[in-house]
């Protein structure tokens, strides 16, 4: 990578069920500092792949290295510093305020009851910030729409301070104006704050118009393409893979 | 934050006054200076103060720990089930524990156990009962992700075991099945202080369990992904959640029976009056508020000469019926 070194890397990784590869043995380095958009037909492992990454699924073989640290190898509190996820669910907590949402994302630097100090409320308040959604911090979340729901959810991963962000098809509630918001969101998010940031998506034209980087999972292939510098091959790869035009 | 502690220092008082009215009513009614008087021994008629000591204080104690503890084993419940018809009943804890009790007060007379023994195993019996429907549901709950068919396998439990226990009624000889029959009415009356010993420590340590709980809780709210991913021990939490309710749950309904409801609808209520969803301030909420439920129900049971169970299910119901058309309309 022309930028920096990466930060999440795949060694040798496969995986699959007992008699089916749904990933072939790989190597791959995210780029960070940039937003990379994870595409796939349905039950090709995208899913798969990211929990993986975030430690929710451990059958897999070969490496996953973040910070050159191999994530099973890290405890639940050592992995929660490395990174942070957003999954699909809309959780609806009733009587709780974005900010405490937000605070909950703190909770890998907490003490034993979760108080949140002086730095910590500071850290909240950026990253609601980060996301548009400060003037929301008082109001609560059950009120909130989908897409304010998700942008609160995404600070919350932000205050967790990790260097990978992973998040499920964020965009999948949301209208189109709405999701292309996000994905430029993310990207800007990437850039400033230095993150690695992989999505998983069915948006194809999304993934090509506002991601950097795009890995593209298809016949237990992964792969990964750069529509920033050569869109006319990524989409041509993708159409191949998807079997359809764009 | 003012107007919480406002609550909270309202709830501590009504609970005091509560207790005190509690301990004035009852077949003879003892007035308020007498109470106080032999509970500070200072001078009281001696009948008065026998009544007060062994009978009404270990009774009102009894409701305040039961209240305190089937609520926060609801609270507890609802949160890791993220499902608000989820607590210690539904899921058939209870009937865990009726199951257990059932097999020993009514094989128990087979067994022989000295006497001595009999206090410490039906709780014993309570706990290895809940204990043991809480780890199916468990296991069930890990490969299920729907949480209603967990529910439902809940209910399923409850019937199966009532079965069993009415087998077991019908094949056991009278003066045991009379026991068991009252064991199931529910009663805060039946504890001694030689019981006490058992209840007042499990109970407490059941509830620093709930406290040591507090953060894996509110991760909890988000779901087991997420809490995951922030850091928390999931299978450790939920391994110290079941802890705490069976030690809570299935103590208190080895020596009060199965009183329904409190566990179910009280975590509501408590969140209505805090409108938080922050197990910091639940936790104590629910300790506060079924105390103090507890201790009403007790004065009416005592008022009305009605069965506990009869008084906790005709103040539950309401409230869960609330609860349920006001989800419904979100």
């Amino acid at each position: 990578m022309e930028e920096k070194e990466s930060i999440l890397q795949l060694k040798g990784f496969t995986a699959g069920y007992t008699g089916r590869t749904l990933i072939d043995p790989v190597d791959l380095d995210f780029p960070s500092s940039r937003l990379t958009a994870l595409i796939g037909r349905n039950g090709t492992g995208k899913s798969t792949l990211l929990r993986a990454i975030a430690g929710l699924n451990e059958k897999y073989s070969g490496e996953i290295l973040i910070s050159g640290k191999e994530i099973s190898a890290q405890t639940s509190e050592e992995k929660s510093r490395l990174l942070a996820f957003v999954n699909t669910e809309r959780p609806r907590i009733a009587d709780m305020t974005c900010r405490d949402v937000v605070g909950i994302g703190r909770a890998p630097y907490t003490d034993w009851i979760g108080r949140l100090t002086e730095n910590d409320d500071k850290i909240v308040g950026l990253a609601l910030d980060q996301v548009g959604m400060s003037g929301y911090a008082d109001r609560r979340l059950a009120t909130l729409s989908d897409g304010e729901c998700q942008r609160v959810m995404i600070a919350r991963a932000l205050a967790q301070d990790t260097p990978v962000v992973l998040l499920d098809e964020p965009t999948s509630f949301l209208d189109m104006p709405s999701r292309y918001e996000l994905v430029a969101l993310l990207r800007n998010l990437a850039r400033e704050s230095g993150k690695t940031i992989l999505f998983s998506t069915h948006e194809l034209d999304i993934a090509l118009q506002r991601s950097d980087r795009i890995v593209l999972l298809a016949d237990c292939r992964l792969r990964m393409l750069d529509p920033v510098v050569d869109p006319e091959a990524a989409a041509a790869e993708i159409e191949d893979a998807f079997g359809m035009s764009l | 934050m003012i107007k919480t502690r406002l609550i909270f220092a309202c709830m501590v008082l009504m609970t005091l006054l509560l207790f005190s009215i509690d301990l004035t009513v009852g077949g003879v009614s003892i007035s308020l200076g007498n109470v106080w008087r032999s509970l500070t021994w200072g001078y009281c008629p001696p009948q008065e103060r026998t009544i007060i000591l062994d009978i009404r204080l270990i009774k009102g104690i009894v409701a305040v720990l039961s209240g305190a503890a089937l609520t926060v084993s609801g609270l507890q419940m609802q949160t890791l089930f993220r499902n608000p018809l989820a607590g210690p009943y539904v899921l058939g804890i209870s009937s865990g524990a009726s199951l257990g009790v059932a097999l020993f007060i009514l094989a128990g007379p087979l067994l022989r156990l000295p006497s001595t023994f009999m206090s410490l195993g039906v709780a014993g019996a309570a706990w290895i009962g809940s204990a043991a429907i809480l780890i199916v549901i468990a296991i069930v709950g890990r490969r299920i992700k729907d949480i209603m068919v967990v529910l439902i396998l809940g209910m399923m439990f409850s019937s199966g075991v009532s079965a069993i226990v009415q087998i077991l009624q019908f094949l056991s000889k009278d003066e045991a099945l009379k026991n068991f029959v009252i064991w199931t009415m529910g009663s805060l009356g039946d504890v001694t202080w030689s019981r006490m010993w058992i209840l007042l420590p499990s109970v407490i340590v059941g509830l620093l369990l709930a406290i040591v709980t507090i953060k894996p809780l509110n991760l909890l709210l988000f779901g087991e992904e997420y809490a995951s991913t922030m850091g928390l021990n999931v299978k450790r939490a939920r391994g110290l959640l079941f802890a705490s309710t069976t030690l809570l749950a299935g103590t208190v309904t080895a020596f009060c029976g199965p009183i329904g409801f409190i566990g179910l609808a009280l975590p509501h209520v408590v969140r209505m009056i805090f409108r938080n969803a922050d197990h910091r301030i639940l936790i104590p909420g629910c300790i506060l508020f079924g105390a103090m439920t507890m201790i009403v129900c007790d004065i009416l049971s005592k008022l009305f000469l009605l069965p506990i169970n009869a008084i906790t299910a005709l103040i539950g119901i309401p409230v869960v019926i609330l609860v349920v058309v006001r989800n419904s309309r979100v």
